[in-house]
């Protein structure tokens, strides 16, 4: 079971800020969770739907989408930062 | 960088309520002699020709804390700084009112102006908050998205 995360507008796609999931063996890099995502139903579907314009951050780091999710324990997905 | 000079060990923050920009500055300079400069910047929140009513910025609580911490790491291993102060609020902030702070402290001024300012930009593109802006007339809040001008100001610190 890993934690996933979501921010902003992604969190309200969605309709959950977080979430404990079981991901299938063959997900094992961010792209490929978003595919997942994207196959889940529609409502992620919609969330994951431009996933090259999103962001995420494994166990608190920001990552790649080709970042291995080997080991990690929260990961989490939100959209371009605009703090400061 | 001198090798006799300890880095110094930033100060970082993620809160609701407001600062006070004058004790935080003040807390870099108090009963040392070896400061020669203090440099702040300070953001606010503008009200867009008067068109907002209020911003919500939402944060990761943990991570923002964590990336913070690392921008500000970096600055004072890239900088011989004495001290680094770097405050974020989160939450509602009204028209006018405090966003960020950050306050950097060397012994000569070149330091402190370049680390403050390698600070913000790596912190409008790195750290997680998000702005949702309250529009007048407007039935629901809309997020602000990302500028090219801040991805475009962070990259010029490659070198």
């Amino acid at each position: 079971m890993v934690k996933i995360r979501y921010f902003a507008w992604v969190r309200e796609k969605m309709g959950v800020d977080e979430e404990n999931v079981a991901l299938p063996d063959h997900v094992k890099t961010i792209e490929q969770l978003m595919i997942w995502q994207r196959e889940r139903g529609e409502t992620a579907a919609a969330a994951f739907e431009n996933s090259d314009l999103l962001k995420a951050a494994i166990d608190q780091i920001h990552c790649e989408h080709d970042a291995p999710l080997e080991g990690a324990r929260e990961i989490a997905f939100f959209p371009p930062m605009t703090g400061g | 960088m001198s090798a006799a000079l300890k880095r110094a060990t930033p100060h970082v923050q993620v809160q609701l309520e407001d600062f006070d920009p004058q004790k935080l500055a003040a807390s870099l300079s108090h009963e040392r002699r070896d400061v020669g400069a203090v440099v702040t910047f300070t953001g606010y929140c503008r009200d867009e020709n008067g068109r907002l009513t209020a911003l919500e910025l939402e944060h990761y609580p943990g991570m923002a804390e964590a990336e913070l911490r690392r921008i500000a790491d970096e600055a004072c291993n890239h900088w011989p700084l004495t001290g680094l102060v770097l405050v974020h609020r989160s939450g509602k902030i009204l028209p006018g009112e405090q966003i960020v702070f950050v306050a950097a402290a060397s012994s000569h001024r070149r330091a402190a102006f370049e680390a403050s300012d390698f600070v913000m930009d790596f912190l409008k593109t790195r750290a997680p908050f998000w702005k949702k802006e309250h529009l007048l007339g407007e039935e629901s809040a809309s997020w602000v998205a990302e500028k090219e001008a801040d991805l475009i100001d962070m990259k010029r610190w490659r070198r």
